[in-house]
This record gives structure tokens, C-alpha cells and sequence, in this order.
């Protein structure tokens, strides 16, 4: 295992979560030129298969903690597996995606290891053979260079779709070490009850489409023709703080500075004005899309094609369209 | 039920910031109570209403911060305090949570800690995993809602927000516990609440009184450091307007558009 570049592979009830390969192309973006392999951690319960996926992608070593007390992520037995290991091999990096449970687990293992935490980078590149990692601040108006300045490995998480996912069919295999949980189930003070997951709806969280609404919306009721075109294109519905402040969406859809950050392939954004605390949220999307009865809305500064109009007219003459033209 | 709210005080969302000679500047802006922190105080408020104890304020920043805490005194926290230092200048996360985890175990007796879920300037939300870490507590991150908590049992049981959905956790006190918009409505400061608020002394707190070498934060303790920042560079788009008879000419021409685009 001296391999100086790890990667951590995120996942939820054994199955990698969808971006969670993205960290391996991160990871072989400096693996070449550090002159390393890459070594994959996997921690859960039921996550062996995972072993098998990660060489495929390209991984050269995995090791695998497999546990029924890691069934649900839970950061304190997580994070004592993960500086246990880590520990031991100090490697340069280690990178995964920027998830919930990955913010929680390097934060809260890093003060074991005592070293570096840098979240969200869109960014890595060697300089001088150090890694520099860059990342949005200040909800994205500024970017940041960071560096580690002491203690290895440096603990690096990737922003949702910011790489690519890698290719599989690497067609390798390699050695998959096991190793123990650290902690029993009578050392941990959480345990997780349930999740409530809303029904048929898709995430915004690495959605590649979304089709979002705001104050012209007017309504509850004003998302349905959104949520017809978001099905059709098979992407998430996203809002704006203003609907979600009306009451006409839950949080959970709401895209800015106080909601999610996303940077889908195309972004529907259908009477919102674009405000700047929005377009923090949105403003890396690769295609943005903006219908909006003023033309002199903001949004349309960051939009690539502007439709002046009615929101109710165009969005669902644009699903009838698709629909047809993508046979559904 | 004692608990500790931990404010930042950052430039107003909407500041126009500019980056002159590496520092980030934001003109005649107002700085503010970092809008997650709202949630965290408007919390610890509702379950001191509920169980009775103390809510307390405390912010590590420069001297200015003072003013962060004299809100969270206006909206009803019943004492603050100031941890500022010039020794503490560049610090990162993890030099941040170990200064607040010394001052939280210096106020004693305290049983929940709250925070918003990041800051909105540095954006990192790695404060309240590593703050726990330091304590020795019970972790619970990206907080809904608290569905309850038994003071004498020592118990807690949340929601979280997660990307699968929410996970309902039960856990035990005490507990980081950081919170998202949606647990609850923030209150605005009374007029009585401000003219206190105004009128109180803020005790200022150094890392000597904190107990804290200086070798272990700022610059000197931080593990990573950050020294480039600069504006995003922004794509030059121009927007193209779609223009038709009717909507589905503009639905048509739109989805061709679309098509081409490689993004369907």
C-alpha cells in the first residue's frame, strides 16, 4: 500500500453513490505525475462488490472494511476505520466526492491525522510537486488555490460533477485487503432510525437537467408544467429562493447561495429573475436556458439562449416538443 | 439545557467583492451574522423557551465581530462572548474548531452546541464535524429538525438532510448539532432586545485565556493555507434570443438548439 494517492469511495446502502467514481478521475488526474497508483477505501456493510467496480475504473489496490455496524454511515466508526488506515499509510491524498457523509468523515478524521481538509475543488493540478487544489469561495464569486501546509495526507473532496466519471472496462484486478471496524456498536452515541425519502421525485444533487422556477411561477400549482418537462427530459426540478419562500416548493429543490449548488449539463431557469445569491447556485451550469416575460431580468446575462415570453406558453410547448422528438 | 451558539460574521450576500493584493475586499457592505447562524440562534432560542437554561453567543473574529454578537444578544441569547487574537489570523477550519472547542469546555456545563451549516464566505462546513471531534461529542451535521430532546435522559433525536432523503437519528447529548434553512423561521430583534444588547459589555477572550499555544492556530496552526484567491473568471456568453410566431416555433427552435448543444 504506498501508493500516495487514495481515493475514498462514497456509498449508500452498498451501492457507490453516483458520483462517487468521479473521485478516481480526480485521483488519476495527479496519480501520473506523483509517479503513484491508486488505492481505493471502501467502508460499509454489504460494500464488497465495490472492490471489483473500482478496478474496473481503473483503481490498482482496494481496501475494504466491511462491517454490519457500518450499515448506515454514521461519521464516528467511519472516521475511526478511515484515520486507522490512513494512519498507517499516510499517503499524499486522499480524495472523494463531496457529499454529505464525505464532508463529515474527512472533517472529523482529519483531527485525528492531523492534517489538511479542502472540500469542493473543481480543480487539482501538481505545482512543484505539491497538489494544488482549487476551490469556489464566497459561494463561488472568488476561487481559491489551497494548499496543504502540514500533515499527510491532504484530505480532498470534489464537487459533484466537476470531473468527469471515469472509464470503465480497465479490465484490472489487484489485492483487496480487509480490515476491522475500530469501534463496537456500545462505543457509539448515534443510531440511525429511517430515512423519509421523497417519492418519484429526482435530486437536484448531480441532476445533468434541471428545470427551475421562480417568483413568475406564481404558485404552487406553477410547477406542474415544470415538473411535466422535467420528466420528459428526465432531469430534477430546481427553485428559487422566492418560491421556496412562498411556500410553493420544499427547501429541498432550492438552488443559491442558501439551497444546493448545482452545475448540471442544462439549466431551465423559467421565471426567475437571477438574482446574484441564485446564480451562486447555478451559475456553472454548461447550458443556461432563461424564459422570463422581462428582458431585462439579470438572468439573462448568464443565459446562452433567452426566450422573451410567458413561461405558461412556452415551457409546456417545449415538453410537447421533446416529448416527440424523444419519442415518449 | 445549556447551550452554546457559535456565529461567524461575514460581508452581506449580496457585497461586491473584489480581491486587492490577495485580500478579499467588500467595499461600504455591511458585514452580518452568517445567515446559517440565524438558524442556530433562532434554535437554541426555541429550546430554551421549551426547557429553560442559558443560551450563549460566542464568535472568534476580529474585534468588528462584536457586532454579530450584539444581535444574537438582541434576538434574546443571554450572554456572549469574544474570542479574538491577532495570533488567530489565519486560521483554518480545523485551527477555527479547536479554538471554539477550548472556549466551549471554558464556559463548562453546556449541552448542545449549535452553528449554521457553513459560513458563506470561506464555505467550507467543516467547523461543526471538527469541533466535535476536538469535544469528544456526538456529531449530528446538516440538521432539519429536531424532533426531541430529553434534558434527563440526555438524549436527542434529529432529521437530517441528506442527499438519499432525510435520516432520522436518535443520538446522545451532548452533541455539535449543525443546522439548515427550514428548521425554523429566524426572529428579528425587538427594539427593547437591540437597546440591551447595545448597552452590554461583551467580554473578549484571548487564546492565553483560552488555554491555546499559539503554535496551534492561525497561519502557524493551520494545515492548509490558500494563498491565491482571485474573481471567478466568468465565461463571456451573450444570449442568444429565440424568437417565433408562437410558442411551439420557439419550442421548436429552442430544442433544436438544444439537441445541437448535446445536452438531451
Amino acid at each position: 500500500m504506498a501508493n500516495q494517492v487514495w481515493v475514498y469511495i462514497d456509498q449508500f446502502k452498498g451501492q457507490a453513490t453516483p458520483s462517487a467514481w468521479e473521485a478516481v478521475s480526480a485521483a488519476k488526474s495527479v496519480a501520473e505525475q506523483l509517479g503513484s497508483g491508486i488505492t481505493a477505501l471502501v467502508i460499509g456493510s454489504g460494500v464488497e462488490s465495490l472492490a471489483q467496480q473500482a478496478f474496473d475504473v481503473g483503481v490498482d489496490e482496494v481496501v475494504v472494511c466491511e462491517d454490519g455496524s457500518l450499515a448506515d454511515f454514521r461519521v464516528e466508526p467511519y472516521a475511526a476505520v478511515f484515520a486507522k488506515v490512513l494512519g498507517e499509510a499516510r499517503p499524499k491524498v486522499v480524495i472523494g466526492t463531496a457529499s454529505t457523509r464525505v464532508r463529515d468523515l474527512f472533517a472529523y478524521a482529519s483531527i485525528d491525522l492531523e492534517s489538511g481538509v479542502i472540500v469542493d475543488a473543481t480543480g487539482l493540478e501538481i505545482k512543484d510537486g505539491a497538489i494544488v487544489v482549487t476551490r469556489p469561495v464566497y459561494a463561488g464569486k472568488l476561487l481559491c488555490n489551497e494548499v496543504a501546509k502540514k500533515g499527510q495526507p491532504l484530505l480532498v473532496s470534489v464537487r459533484v460533477r466537476a470531473f468527469p466519471p471515469p472509464q470503465s472496462g480497465a479490465g484490472k484486478s489487484g489485492s483487496v485487503t480487509k480490515v476491522s471496524a475500530v469501534l463496537g456498536e456500545d462505543q457509539l452515541t448515534t443510531k440511525v432510525l429511517d430515512y423519509v425519502v421523497e417519492e418519484g421525485e429526482v435530486s437536484v444533487d448531480g441532476a445533468a437537467i434541471i428545470v427551475s422556477g421562480g417568483r413568475g411561477v406564481n404558485g404552487p400549482e406553477g410547477f406542474e408544467p415544470l415538473r411535466a418537462l422535467a420528466k420528459v427530459l428526465g432531469g430534477a426540478v430546481g427553485a428559487s429562493r422566492a418560491a421556496v419562500d412562498a411556500g410553493w416548493i420544499p427547501y429541498s429543490h432550492q438552488v443559491g447561495q442558501t439551497g444546493k449548488v448545482v452545475s448540471p449539463d442544462l439549466y431551465i431557469a423559467c421565471g426567475i429573475s437571477g438574482a446574484v445569491q441564485h446564480q451562486a447556485g447555478m451559475r456553472t451550469s454548461k447550458v443556461i436556458v432563461a424564459i422570463n416575460k422581462d428582458k431585462d431580468a439579470p438572468i439573462f446575462n448568464l443565459a446562452k439562449y433567452g426566450v422573451v415570453g410567458d413561461l405558461f406558453e412556452i415551457v409546456p410547448a417545449l415538453t410537447e416538443e421533446f416529448r416527440k422528438r424523444l419519442g415518449k | 439545557m445549556n447551550i452554546v451558539v457559535c456565529v461567524k460574521q461575514v460581508p452581506d450576500t449580496a457585497a461586491k467583492l473584489q480581491v486587492v493584493d490577495s485580500h478579499v475586499t467588500w467595499g461600504d457592505s455591511p458585514l452580518i451574522v452568517n445567515p446559517w447562524d440565524e438558524y442556530a440562534y433562532e434554535e437554541a432560542l426555541l429550546l430554551k423557551e421549551k426547557f429553560g437554561g442559558k443560551a450563549t453567543a460566542i464568535s472568534m473574529g476580529p474585534e468588528s465581530a462584536v457586532e454579530a454578537l450584539k444581535t444574537c444578544l438582541a434576538v434574546g441569547c443571554d450572554e456572549a462572548y469574544l474570542i479574538t487574537d491577532p495570533a488567530l489570523k489565519g486560521s483554518d477550519a480545523s485551527a477555527t474548531a479547536l479554538t471554539l472547542a477550548k472556549a466551549v469546555q471554558k464556559l463548562g456545563d453546556v449541552d448542545l452546541v449549535l452553528l449554521g451549516k457553513q459560513a458563506i464566505d470561506g464555505d467550507t462546513g467543516l467547523t461543526a464535524a471538527m469541533l466535535g471531534r476536538h469535544l469528544g461529542w456526538t456529531v449530528l451535521t446538516q440538521v432539519i429538525k429536531i424532533h426531541e430532546i430529553d434534558p434527563a435522559a440526555k438524549t436527542i433525536k434529529v432529521e437530517r438532510f441528506m442527499e438519499e432523503g432525510r435520516q432520522v437519528c436518535s443520538a446522545k447529548l451532548p452533541a455539535v448539532v449543525s443546522v439548515i434553512k427550514g428548521i425554523n423561521e429566524p426572529r428579528y430583534p425587538s427594539f427593547m432586545g437591540i437597546r440591551k444588547a447595545s448597552k452590554a459589555t461583551i467580554p473578549n477572550w484571548s487564546i492565553a485565556d483560552l488555554g491555546i499555544e499559539a503554535s496551534r492556530v492561525g497561519a502557524s496552526g493551520a494545515f492548509v493555507a490558500w494563498p491565491e484567491i482571485y474573481p471567478m473568471p466568468l465565461k463571456e456568453t451573450k444570449v442568444e434570443w429565440i424568437e417565433g410566431g408562437s410558442p411551439q416555433e420557439i419550442a421548436a427552435k429552442l430544442a433544436d438548439k438544444l439537441i445541437a448543444e448535446k445536452v438531451i
